[in-house]
This record gives C-alpha cells, sequence and structure tokens, in this order.
C-alpha cells in the first residue's frame, strides 16, 4: 500500500455483442507518489482497459477488487470527479469533437476542474497566455488552439494535444496510453519532455507502451509486465530492454 | 372561374367567417382553389407526418390594427434585436401581420412598398396546388415588398414578426423580394411573440441574374403558436440564394420552400436547423427544381430533438430533362435526446436528366458516448459536456450561413431560448 494508487485484485469485463468477456482477472499495482510507472505487455493483455477503468468509462464492468487514489474509493467516483481528484488519462486514440473549438473545451475542461477543486476560475485572457505558452512548449501550430478539438489533426497533433491537456489540468496522476504509437522520433523528444516537465513529488504518471524507445526518454521508476489480464512481472527499468530484445515469452512462460 | 363556395371542410371553420366575407374576385379565385381542396389531412402525401389538427382547436379571429406598443418593444427586446450585434440594422417589424412604422426603421437602398396598399399578388406563388398559400391570398392584409435595383448592394435589411394578441388570432403576411441583375441583399428574418396564434406568411423571392440573395430566418415564435411558412424562391442566370432556417418555437411550425433554379449556373442553398423539446412538432420541407443545366442545389438540415418532440425533412430535388450537369447535394441529421423523440425524414429525388450528381442521405443518433466521456474524462461535468455537443452539433449547421453578423444574430437568439446552462 502506498496511500497513493492502490490496485488491488481488480477483475473487469465487457459486453461484447452480447457476450461477457473478462478482460481485468486479478490486477494487483500500487504507484507511491512522485513515481513514473510503465505497463508493458502484448496486445490484448488489458493494458488499455486497466486506464479505462481507472478513468471511469461505463463500458466495463468492475465485478472484483478495489482502487484507492488517494485515500478514496475511485470505482465510486464519476470520470469528471476523478478528473477533478487529478487523474488525467491520455487517449490512445483522442477523440474528435467537431463543432468544439480546442481553446473553448480546454477552458471549459480547466475551468471545471479548478472549480471542482475550489480554485478560482480563469478568464479569457489569462487563460489563452497559459495555453499559448503550453503550447508552444510542445512545438504545436498556433493555429491547434483555434480548430476543432482533435479534428483533422495529424496523429501526432493529437497526441500533442493531449500533453497539452495534460500540462493544462495539472493532474497528480497521469496515465499515458500509448501515446507514443504514431509518433516519430522528433514528436517522441517532445512529447516525453512535456511529461518529464510535470515530474516532481506530487505527480505520478502510469505510462502504457509497446515501445522501449518512449522510456529512453521518459525513464520510468518501474517497470510491469502485463499478460492475460493480470501484473506477471514488476522490475526495475532495466526491464525494458530485456523486452526489447527477448519478448515477453519468458515472462509469459514463468506464470503459466 | 369557381365562385360556388362549398361548405368548408372542418380545418377550415376556425377562418369561416372570414372566408365567406371575401368578395375580391383574385381572393375569390384563390379561396374557390382552397374550398376545392380544403385544408391538407395527413392522407395527402406532403402532410403524412404533419398534422394541421392544431388549428381546429379555437377559432383564429382577425387582428385589431391596434396593439400595445410598450409590449411589442418588451418583445423586441427579449428577442435581443434592440441590443448588440442587430440593434443598428435598418429593420421592418410587422405586427400582427401588419407593418408598425413606429417600431421600424426602414433601409434607405431598398425601394419599398406594402401588400396593404398594392395588393399585388406576385406569381411565383401557387395557391392551386399549396392550401396554406390559398389561405394565405384570401386573408393576406399587409407584407413588406422589397426591390433592390439592379447593380446595388443593399447590405442587411431586418424583417420582424411579433404575434401578440390578446385572443387568438391568424394573419397571414404576403412578402415579396426581388433583388435585380448583379445586386445583392442579406435579409435577416425573425419571428417572434406571445400567446396563442397562427403565424401563416407567404414570402415570394425572386433572384435576378448575378444577383445574390442571402436569407435566414429565425424562428422562435410562441410556444403556443403556428407558424405555417411558404417561400417560392426563382432565381435566374449566375444567381444565388442562399437561405437558413433557424426553428426554435412554436407548437407547430412548417417551413416550406419551392426553390426553382431557372437558368444555368443558378445556385441555391436550402438548409437549416430546428431545436425541439416538449411536444413540439417541426416541419421542414423543400422542393428544388432544377429547370436548367449546370446549376448547384445544397441542402443540410439539422435537427436536435428533446422530450417528445418530433421534427420533420422532406426534401425533394426535381431535376428536370433539360438539367443536364446538376449538381445536387442534400442530408438530414437528427439528434435525438431522448427515447421519445422522433424524426420522420422523407428524401426524394426525381430526376429525368441523363447527366447529373445528386446525392443525399440521412443520420440519426444520440450523442456520442465516447465523446461524453472524452469531455468528462477533462473534468467537465455530465449536463455541461451534454450541452457542449448539442452547442457544437448545431454551431456546424449554423456555420453554414454565410453572412457572418446573421450568423452571430441566430446564434444569439438560440442562446436566448436555450441558455447554455440550465436546461431541461
Amino acid at each position: 500500500m502506498t496511500q497513493f494508487l492502490d490496485i488491488s485484485g481488480l477483475c473487469a469485463r465487457i459486453d461484447a455483442d452480447g457476450q461477457e468477456k473478462e478482460i481485468l482477472r486479478g490486477v494487483d499495482l500500487s504507484i507511491p507518489p512522485g513515481e513514473v510507472h510503465a505497463i508493458m505487455g502484448p496486445n490484448g493483455s488489458g493494458k488499455s482497459t486497466l486506464s479505462y477503468v481507472l478513468a471511469g468509462r461505463e463500458d466495463y464492468e468492475v465485478t472484483a477488487g478495489s482502487v484507492t487514489f488517494q485515500g478514496k474509493d475511485l470505482l465510486e467516483m464519476e470520470p469528471e470527479e476523478r478528473a477533478a481528484a487529478g487523474l488525467f488519462l491520455a487517449f490512445q486514440s483522442p477523440i474528435e469533437l467537431p463543432g468544439v473549438n480546442n481553446a473553448n473545451f480546454l477552458r471549459t475542461a480547466v475551468n471545471a476542474v479548478r472549480r471542482a477543486r475550489g480554485q478560482e476560475e480563469l478568464d479569457a485572457v489569462a487563460f489563452l497566455k497559459t495555453a499559448r505558452e503550453a503550447a508552444k512548449a510542445l512545438s504545436m501550430a498556433p493555429d491547434m488552439l483555434k480548430r476543432n478539438v482533435n479534428v483533422g489533426f495529424s496523429g501526432g497533433e493529437k497526441k500533442r494535444n493531449e500533453v497539452l491537456q495534460m500540462t493544462l489540468l495539472q493532474p497528480s496522476f497521469a496515465i499515458l496510453d500509448e501515446t507514443d504509437s504514431g509518433l516519430d522520433v522528433d514528436a517522441l523528444r517532445i512529447v516525453a519532455e512535456g511529461v518529464n516537465r510535470l515530474r516532481s513529488p506530487d505527480f505520478s504518471a502510469l505510462v502504457i507502451t509497446h515501445h522501449q524507445r518512449l522510456l529512453d526518454y521518459l525513464v520510468p521508476d518501474r517497470i510491469h509486465v502485463m499478460a492475460k489480464g493480470r501484473i506477471i512481472h514488476s522490475g526495475g527499468p532495466e526491464l525494458a530492454k530485456q523486452i526489447d530484445s527477448e519478448g515477453y515469452t519468458r515472462f509469459l512462460a514463468e506464470a503459466a | 372561374m369557381n365562385a360556388i363556395i362549398k361548405q368548408p371542410s372542418a380545418t377550415l371553420v376556425p377562418f369561416k367567417a372570414r372566408l365567406d366575407a371575401i368578395t375580391d374576385p383574385a381572393r375569390k379565385a384563390a379561396l374557390g382553389a382552397l374550398h376545392r381542396s380544403g385544408l391538407p389531412d395527413r392522407r395527402v402525401e406532403a402532410w403524412k407526418y404533419t398534422s394541421l389538427r392544431f388549428l381546429n382547436e379555437t377559432p383564429l379571429v382577425a387582428p385589431s390594427e391596434e396593439f400595445d406598443a410598450a409590449q411589442a418593444r418588451a418583445e423586441l427586446d427579449r428577442l435581443g434585436l434592440t441590443a448588440g450585434e442587430g440593434a443598428d440594422l435598418p429593420r421592418l417589424v410587422f405586427v400582427n401581420g401588419r407593418y408598425a412604422p413606429d417600431l421600424s426603421v426602414p433601409p434607405q437602398n431598398v425601394g419599398l412598398s406594402f401588400f396593404g396598399k398594392t395588393e399585388a399578388f406576385g406569381t411565383l406563388s401557387s395557391p392551386d396546388r399549396d392550401a396554406l398559400t390559398a389561405l394565405n391570398a384570401a386573408l393576406a392584409t399587409d407584407g413588406a415588398e422589397i426591390t433592390v435595383a439592379a447593380g446595388v448592394d443593399a447590405g442587411r435589411v431586418l424583417l420582424v414578426s411579433l404575434g401578440l394578441a390578446d385572443e387568438p388570432v391568424s394573419f397571414h403576411p404576403r412578402h415579396s423580394v426581388t433583388v435585380e441583375e448583379g445586386a445583392r441583399l442579406s435579409l435577416i428574418c425573425v419571428q417572434g411573440g406571445q400567446g396563442r396564434y397562427l403565424h401563416n406568411p407567404v414570402m415570394e423571392l425572386s433572384v435576378a441574374a448575378n444577383a445574390t440573395l442571402n436569407h435566414v430566418t429565425v424562428q422562435t415564435e410562441s410556444d403556443d403558436a403556428a407558424c405555417l411558412a411558404t417561400l417560392y424562391a426563382q432565381i435566374e442566370e449566375r444567381g444565388s440564394y442562399d437561405s437558413f432556417v433557424l426553428g426554435l418555437g412554436a407548437a407547430l411550425s412548417r417551413h416550406e420552400v419551392h426553390a426553382r433554379l431557372n437558368a444555368p449556373h443558378a445556385e441555391v442553398h436550402v438548409n437549416g436547423a430546428q431545436r425541439l423539446l416538449g411536444r413540439q412538432v417541426g416541419d421542414v420541407t423543400s422542393v428544388i427544381t432544377h429547370a436548367a443545366p449546370d446549376c448547384r442545389s445544397r441542402q443540410t438540415v439539422r435537427n436536435v430533438l428533446d422530450g417528445q418532440s418530433r421534427g420533420v425533412f422532406q426534401g425533394k430535388v426535381l431535376v428536370e430533362r433539360i438539367a443536364q450537369k446538376t449538381d445536387g447535394y442534400q442530408m438530414n441529421q437528427a439528434l435525438l435526446l431522448s427515447e421519445q423523440a422522433e424524426i420522420d425524414a422523407k428524401p426524394e429525388l426525381e430526376i429525368y436528366a441523363d447527366d447529373v450528381k445528386c446525392s443525399h442521405g440521412a443520420t440519426v443518433g444520440a450523442l456520442d458516448d465516447e465523446q461524453m466521456f472524452y469531455l468528462r474524462s477533462r473534468g467537465v461535468p455530465e449536463a455541461e459536456a451534454r450541452q457542449i455537443l448539442i452547442h457544437a452539433f448545431l454551431a456546424e449547421a449554423l456555420a453554414l450561413i454565410p453572412d457572418a453578423m446573421a450568423q452571430t444574430l441566430a446564434a444569439h437568439i438560440m442562446e436566448i431560448r436555450f441558455p447554455v446552462t440550465g436546461e431541461e
């Protein structure tokens, strides 16, 4: 138990075409404050499901286990309450919102969270100044604030927009679900730097990735291997290179 | 000439006394057609989805010429027409279908007369085919007749209708707009009111060669009113008629547009959006006739339907044999916010030419779960997230309005009717 994020025996299923499908089969994971952990694992192991369940997506039914976030029962909270409490999910496939201006969206989100946290709301001028600076630090084109949310964005632009939202919402715990996928090396470095800038004793992150590459820039404190809905192995940052050269076969064999 | 007045059909009863008193030959001719056909019931194909039963419920009398000026001014304030974007626009205000000079600021650069003085029925409308047009022809008392002379850019004109009667009334304004060769006009119609009434306007719109008429109608009538409007547009060579109707009010509304592309390279847009709740019925019907080659028509109509409201979309595109190289596009989209809300969509393509490009489509759906989750995961509360997505859906439709000020004005009136917070 870390008193920050504690996942214990978490099981969850989804109703797929009328059939109940178990995806998480007893996830145990603790992340202490100020640490960055990574989850690696083969396709279909439940990594994205874990991120959705933590963020509060309704399609998944939690059947057993618990998640405590800063002393509170996370699973009892609405998605917006989780965001206000400091949780942020960077989506693997960010959603397009046609007709919603990106700057307005960001300000609405920031102010909703500030309101819920008992902080003063930002006026349009103050917000735009902050947003422009944050966008610039991520090498985003200035017009991305004026466009509709993620509409017509390239894959890389969408991922940067996720990191921009994370920067502005100031979470204490961020989940990055394959934020590296579809990024070239330069974009990857920019995104990793964006996350690294947030690193502090008050910020933790769970980085879901397939590739060791991201972890070269965003060095984690711990790496967990996930397969068949469970964490089957945990280790230090050196685990990334081992997985990169050997694959998951050995861990899968050990767990079997 | 059919001068024999038969027993009026049931739905004409509310108008009986007035119809019986008509002596003018032109009106009698129109009345004859109306008596032959009666007001349509739902067995008539064009009225399959929209019932006029509303009209049976109360006798509707002719409004008196008097009205409460303070109430009229308060209504203009409430519609947001006396402050902000629209405050300085030249305006023609009609109260209960009659021109109200004291509330109006006539435009300087257009020719202006009134149906009340000229009694000039235009040639574009067809009372023989359209019963509501016949009813209008029989009972019309006034209306604006606007002419923009060749080559003149007349800027914007606001045409306002207020329904403000102490007892249930019906009024039947007869407007006409003529934009001569190479001229331009942006016409913004705003319709509001209080209490129970029938607003039954007919508008004839004539767009000459190389002329442009941009036309926005914002219908935010009283919750207890019916608004049954029929518009006839004719567009000549390289002329453009770009229309948008935003339907927000009235218990029963129908916005019916007949647009005829009469010469090559003419263009018409018949766009719109509706936002309905409660038991409202809103009907957007159009017949676009391609009567010449190389013309373009565009139509996008979006509906947001809550409560037990019902949206109706009937869009017919008729391509005559001569109209080769026609380019037509039609799209109807509905967002249903409740289990009881309903959309009835009937697209129709009738094509006699063999070298044309016509497409149409329709979508119906609820708010997108993924979009809702995305917003909520960013801390936006559920109710606010819904509002954002509804607003976005309609904002995309309003973005089709070419005149930026008209667009802002329409969005503003929608916000007055549907404040961004505190809906439902």
